[in-house]
């Protein structure tokens, strides 16, 4: 049996500078007026923060100077990334380049993607999709049926994405597409490929969420041609990175702080002297926020060391999504409002936006039941 | 983990693996002290394992103080370990000495008062305090009350101070014990003594919920591995995987949230890291052992089989020391005061 241990990590000696130093950026912004923060979730793009968050070194800390990063630890990361989604700063636009992309491209990229990339992600001015789920192929990662064919000198790659997120806004995506046909083992012959999306061969078209938003795109390759150099890693190394990509997807703060603003809100909105039942609300979502927050702490030092903490990950992400989701059915019953369709202004506004965007939050970056499958699986039950 | 804790725990599993047997639970149960398991923790220092070095502890680290009450958690121990840890630290607090043997403290109700004065022949304490643990098997117990307007507690004999016992769901002793100027041992003032008491045995309990949720998690894990149905064991039904990947989530989260508390709590109790832990350690008990017992069946509904032992602890630690209402209005109520933007500074702090 996996023994899952999320031994506490002490933060660095630097933590309480730089959250101060993101505070005050943060606030200088809001008093700028440069966004709000209760319209915002870490899916919000907004390109121009990017920017300046590239500026400020926010972008790729972790990675060498060489390739444009700032060489500090996982934790100082977190906490960077943290008070950007408790401030309720725009981070959308470089959210996945930041979180997911650029580490893979740093592990797994040729010198030259990781030359003429990862400076630009790290300057805040170059966003990346993700180019995993297909049209049959969601839960079933390994059912992908886009695939790439051999030419001289790269690949010429055929097939549909969908559900990518930002994709008519961003400049890249790393696709996973079969390279040899279906064998016993499903999770071999796939490989991982860094898309320009500038480039012809590609087309974006949107599809429309559930209240007319537009987030989700279907991308189609209609052979693309993808040189060497824009390979992952080894072909047929696909699975491995895309096992490995998710770790770093499923357990950072954006897992259980979506709804961070909308409790703020909920707790300005109930006042000082809360009732029995409001205080008690209150108090348990502040005891489930606290321990998740360490859970994830305790994963990000994992990844700091090298460790592959995939199922200790799938484990954050499950309990912070189903926490994420219980703030707006419980605040609804608090604080009585009749929600409104919108961008998200005044209470009713943000319980609104909340109520429509949670179902997403159990599905993307794997499905609960995905995801208890993979618990499972390390407590020795699969 | 560290080479010295896992002798730590070798030898602390070792102990209960002799003397904590299914007869031996039994026969606590039954009103017979394990006299045997209790001297088996003794010899090693492990009774006084929480307190400071000079006073009297045995040189561990809290940290490892606190590994100790999870493993006895683990393994279903009817002994008053944390009762006895907690009374010692509030005694070494005070900078009072710890006497030998198994100790409690009182008031654990919150409604419940006790009062420390002066009298003609030293300090004394005066009333009826209900549910004290252990009060029947102990031979002391350090009362914590105000004395003149300050905090202040006291250590008294409580041979003769029995009016009656209960039991809470696991069997365990809860004795009601009436005080007429009894005479205190010893006496010192401390600051919020009574809070302190009452925080102190929230971390304890939620340090042992956590231990006897990872034993549920784990009959919960063998069960399912060896009960065939339909031809393959349930273990193998994609319903009963996700309901042990939830079980384990809830054990994760209470383990995470008493240590988090433990590491906060070297010194003295961090009120907001006991809070949080007490809270979360609690729903996942009753969550934890609701789940346990539907992967079990009928066989997990029996006396025979283990699983028991843990669960009825889970139901009864959950609610002593205050319940999660308790706990979650406290914390929710301090979120309230302090205001909406003064939560994430709160959070990030730990």
């Amino acid at each position: 049996m996996h023994e899952f241990r999320f031994d506490p990590v002490p933060m660095p000696e630097t933590a309480q500078a730089l959250r101060e130093e993101v505070r005050t950026f943060i606030a200088q912004e809001v008093a700028a007026g440069s966004f709000t923060p209760s319209r915002n979730s870490w899916t919000s793009f907004d390109a121009a923060f990017s920017r300046k968050c590239g500026e400020r070194g926010y972008i790729g800390m972790r990675w060498p100077n060489e390739y444009g990063g700032h060489e500090r630890s996982a934790l100082e990361r977190y906490v960077v990334t943290e008070e950007m989604l408790a401030g309720g700063a725009p981070v959308g636009a470089h959210w996945i380049a930041d979180r997911q992309s650029g580490n893979q491209i740093l592990r797994y990229g040729s010198e030259r993607a990781k030359r003429s990339i990862l400076p630009q992600i790290a300057a805040g001015e170059c966003f990346f999709s993700i180019g995993m789920s297909e049209p049959d192929s969601g839960s079933d990662l390994a059912a992908v049926r886009t695939r790439a064919v051999r030419v001289a000198g790269g690949w010429n790659i055929s097939g549909t994405k969908v559900w990518t997120s930002g994709a008519h806004e961003t400049h890249y995506l790393i696709a996973l597409a079969r390279t040899a046909p279906k064998q016993e083992d499903r999770h071999a012959g796939m490989t991982q490929f860094i898309v320009d999306l500038a480039q012809p061969g590609v087309s974006v078209r949107p599809i429309y969420n559930l209240y007319g938003g537009h987030d989700f795109n279907e991308v189609v390759f209609d052979e693309y041609f993808v040189p060497d150099d824009m390979v992952m890693g080894e072909p047929g190394m696909g699975w491995k990175l895309v096992t490995s990509e998710l770790a770093f997807e499923r357990s950072g703060p954006d897992r259980f702080l979506s709804t961070y603003q909308l409790l703020r809100e909920s707790i300005r909105a109930i006042g000082p002297d809360p009732d029995e039942r409001a205080a008690n609300e209150i108090g348990r979502f502040v005891a489930h926020l606290a321990t998740l927050r360490r859970m994830s702490i305790s994963v990000a030092g994992m990844l700091e060391r090298g460790a592959q903490p995939a199922v200790e990950a799938a484990l954050v992400k499950d309990i912070g999504t189903a926490f994420e989701r219980e703030i707006p059915e419980t605040f609804r019953h608090l604080i009585a409002t009749e929600p409104t369709l919108g961008d998200g202004d005044g209470y009713a506004g943000l319980l609104g936006m909340t109520v429509l965007r949670a179902p997403r939050f159990t599905l993307q970056g794997g499905t609960r039941e995905v995801l208890r499958g993979m618990i499972a699986r390390g407590l020795g039950l699969r | 983990m560290s080479d010295m804790r896992n002798d730590l725990l070798n030898t602390v599993d070792r102990i209960f693996d002799e003397h904590c047997q299914k007869t031996v639970r039994e026969s606590a149960e039954a009103g017979e002290w394990p006299a045997g398991l209790w001297q088996a923790l003794e010899a090693v220092g492990l009774t006084r394992a929480a307190l400071p070095e000079d006073a009297g502890g045995s040189g561990l680290e809290f940290e490892d103080a606190m590994l100790v009450l999870r493993r006895s958690a683990y393994h279903a121990a009817p002994v008053p370990l944390a009762e006895t840890m907690l009374a010692g630290r509030l005694l070494a607090a005070a900078g009072l000495a710890v006497p030998d043997g198994a100790l409690t403290v009182a008031p654990v109700h919150a409604g419940d008062r006790v009062e420390l004065a002066r009298g003609n022949a030293g300090m004394t304490v005066s009333g009826a305090v209900a549910r004290v643990p252990w009060g029947d098997a102990c031979a002391h117990a350090v009362v914590a009350g105000e004395c003149e307007g300050k905090g202040a507690l006291g250590l008294v004999s409580i041979e003769r101070a029995a009016r009656g016992v209960e039991k809470n769901l696991a069997g365990e002793p809860r004795v009601r014990l009436e005080f007429a100027a009894a005479p205190l041992i010893a006496f010192a003032t401390l600051d919020d003594a009574r809070a302190r008491l009452e925080a102190e045995g929230a971390l304890l309990r939620s340090v042992q919920m956590a231990g006897a949720l990872e034993r549920t998690l784990e009959y919960s894990l063998q069960y399912a591995n060896e009960r065939v149905q339909f031809g393959r064991p349930i273990a193998k039904f994609q319903a009963i995987q996700h309901m042990l990947a939830q079980l384990a989530g809830q054990v994760a989260a209470a383990s995470a949230a008493a240590d988090a508390a433990v590491e906060a709590s070297c010194l003295m109790p961090d009120a907001f890291a006991v809070a949080v832990a007490k809270s979360r350690a609690g729903e996942a008990a009753g969550k934890g052992a609701e789940i346990a017992h539907q992967v079990h069946g009928a066989m997990g509904y029996t006396r025979e089989h283990n699983l028991h032992y843990s669960t009825r602890r889970l139901w009864s630690w959950r609610d002593e020391f205050g319940n999660e209402t308790y706990w979650q209005s406290r914390l929710g109520r301090e979120v309230a005061a302090q205001g909406a933007d003064a939560l994430w500074p709160m959070l990030s702090r730990l």
